[in-house]
């Protein structure tokens, strides 16, 4: 199979930080990668790397088979970015940001002004086709900026923290959007704080920090590796902190992590539901007071405590690019449940 | 296509862009015609009241001065635009597509000629209200306003170049004061230069700003009877005029568009 992405050794330095340290990846052509890290990862970096917006210090790479370096402006022919920030002119309609893509694409008048009709209609933005961008929502901003990184039907197509600062209704918008890209035969690469974004959309995911890889799998693979669903219980007291503890130690059969001050107890547990069901009963029994309990999946706070040893916002103090958000992809099913 | 037709068409289509936003935003276009009403009408009362210049009309005198030092003013719109540019995610998306490398500059340095015209159009009209006259063929006027239209287009490049270099809009807007300001005065744009002391009159004489006041007076047939210039700058200021432009160009279009394939989003 072709890589449709392949880099080695690339390197990246601000000044002292380094952003990227030996990167290697691949992405096979039709397959989505998942680039998965906290802010200050470095997954911005690579992406305007492979986008030609930056130039690496070490390393080289390849993007559809031509060389970064040698063929920027080849590379920039084949490839779509759509990023983090809107990348759309506000003072001009959707239709406008479209067709001005198309151009400084070369597509021809014509084709261009078809094209741009095509994506705001695929994109649900027909009607607001011909407002100014900035009377768009965020989620309305993203899916433009999204169609504008399709114009040229791109064979590579990076996506930088697509869902990044959008409400969960817009975020599940832009899942199925992305979703349907990629049933179509995309070659992606997509980063994301969030493991389940990764989870759902990446074939193969690899998991960055510092620069640096520390993990690479399948979203499957990765499970087994940092363990899945976690009971997430918050005491009423700190007197049964032992009690919740041997409770919780008991039906995970594993490490529990107690932080004292908050009351929170947490431990990896299998077969979700019914952990938690059988859990609530021995607290019941035991007649421990809860204040909160739910599970949840691995945050990618839960990645990184697993595979580095330090929570995800740790990483963020070498801090060099990704600004917003705070690192916490917390996506918790919870169920307030006020025992007693 | 070649390179630089390649630059021209993505350059229009830059520039289309930049264009439209005067559409949606007019208030942009409403400042851009006050400022130079304004200034032909200070100059033109305040020192055009109290400054005499022996053999010629004040008025007469101080508009080529005037449209001079406007267009300089309305050239460093080119420098906010980058910036304001170079602070929003656009610039990567234009960064990532297969455009020429060129292509945002020559479409905003574009764009700002239309600013420059439209200012000094209204600049004429208030001028023939307080008493300004084109003297000479309609030819050699158009030629006069055509200087002042590229000599801006040049400093525009400056102004580019400004924009990318520097962090902020606000730091383009105190930084290009600071340029425009000795530049435009100490010029013989409002005063003869030939009656300022010692240095002064020699920086003066030889600011390329003089020059371009100076061929356009001579163009609009404004210096009345004033002495023929001693000095070759203001002998020739067509000709020295255009050295100047060609050299700003040279030098700043090559720069800027290093500067922009260098910068990255700030």
């Amino acid at each position: 199979m072709t890589n449709m992405i392949q880099t080695t050794g690339l390197v990246k330095r601000y000044g002292e930080v380094v952003a990227l340290d030996h990167l290697d990846l691949e992405v096979p052509k039709g397959s989505v990668l998942g680039l998965l890290g906290p802010n200050g990862a470095g997954k911005t970096t690579a992406v305007r790397i492979l986008t030609t917006l930056l130039v690496p210090d070490e390393g080289s790479a390849e993007v559809a088979g031509l060389d970064i370096r040698k063929e920027p402006d080849k590379v920039r022919e084949r490839i779509g970015l759509s990023g983090q920030n809107a990348a759309v002119d506000e003072y001009l309609t959707g239709y406008e940001n479209l067709d001005m893509v198309g151009r400084l694409y070369h597509a021809g008048k014509k084709k261009s002004q078809a094209r741009a009709r095509e994506l705001l209609e695929r994109f649900d933005l027909l009607e607001a086709g011909d407002r100014p961008a900035k009377t768009y929502s965020g989620g309305m901003r993203r899916r433009l900026d999204l169609a504008a990184a399709l114009v040229a039907e791109p064979d590579v197509l990076f996506l930088d923290e697509p869902t990044t600062g959008l409400d969960p209704r817009s975020r599940s918008q832009m899942w199925e959007t992305i979703q349907e890209l990629v049933r179509g035969g995309s070659t992606v690469l997509l980063t994301t704080q969030y493991m389940e974004e990764a989870e759902r959309l990446a074939n193969d995911i690899v998991v960055i920090d510092r620069g640096r890889m520390i993990a690479h799998g399948t979203s499957d693979e990765l499970k087994v590796e940092i363990g899945g669903e976690r009971i997430e219980l918050i005491l009423a007291n700190s007197a049964d902190i032992p009690a919740g503890r041997s409770i919780l130690a008991e039906l995970s059969g594993g490490d529990v992590q107690v932080d004292e001050h908050t009351r929170n107890l947490t431990a990896g547990v299998t077969g979700g539901a019914e952990a938690l069901r059988q859990v609530l009963q021995r607290l019941a029994e035991k007649d421990v007071a809860v204040a909160d309990i739910g599970l949840r999946r691995p945050t990618l706070d839960d990645v990184f405590l697993t595979l580095t040893g330090h929570g995800a916002e740790e990483a963020t103090e070498t801090s060099e690019d990704d600004k917003e958000g705070s690192g916490s992809g917390r996506d918790e099913i919870r169920e307030k449940e006020a025992v007693r | 296509m070649t390179r630089l037709a390649l630059a021209f068409a993505d350059g229009a289509v830059v520039a289309k862009r930049n264009l439209i936003k005067i559409r949606r935003v007019p208030e942009l276009l409403i400042w851009t015609t006050m400022s130079p009403i304004m200034f032909v009408l200070l100059f033109g009362y305040v020192f055009g009241s109290s400054i005499d210049i022996a053999g010629t009309n004040y008025r007469e005198f101080f508009i080529a001065g005037v449209f001079a030092q406007t267009v300089i003013f309305g050239a460093s719109g080119t420098g906010v635009g980058m910036a304001e540019d170079m602070t929003k995610g656009i610039i990567d998306r234009f960064r990532s597509l297969p455009m020429a490398r060129s292509a945002v500059l020559v479409g905003r340095t574009g764009s700002d000629i239309l600013y420059n015209s439209i200012s000094i159009l209204v600049m004429s009209l208030t001028g023939l209200l307080v008493g300004w006259r084109i003297r000479t063929s309609a030819l050699e006027a158009i030629g006069g306003f055509l200087l002042l239209l590229l000599f801006a287009y040049a400093i525009s490049w400056v102004m580019a170049y400004v924009g990318l270099k520097v962090p902020s809009v606000e730091v383009v807007q105190n930084a290009s004061f600071m340029f425009i300001f000795p530049m435009t005065f100490v010029a013989n744009t409002f005063v003869d230069s030939s009656q300022l002391p010692g240095p002064l009159r020699t920086v003066a004489e030889w600011n390329p700003v003089s020059a371009v006041a100076q061929a356009a007076r001579e163009a609009f047939g404004n210096t009345g009877d004033l002495p023929e210039p001693e000095v070759w700058s203001l002998d020739h200021p067509f000709l020295y005029s255009l050295m100047w432009i060609a050299i700003i160009l040279a030098v700043f279009i090559p720069l800027s568009v290093r500067q922009y394939n260098k910068a990255t989003t700030k």
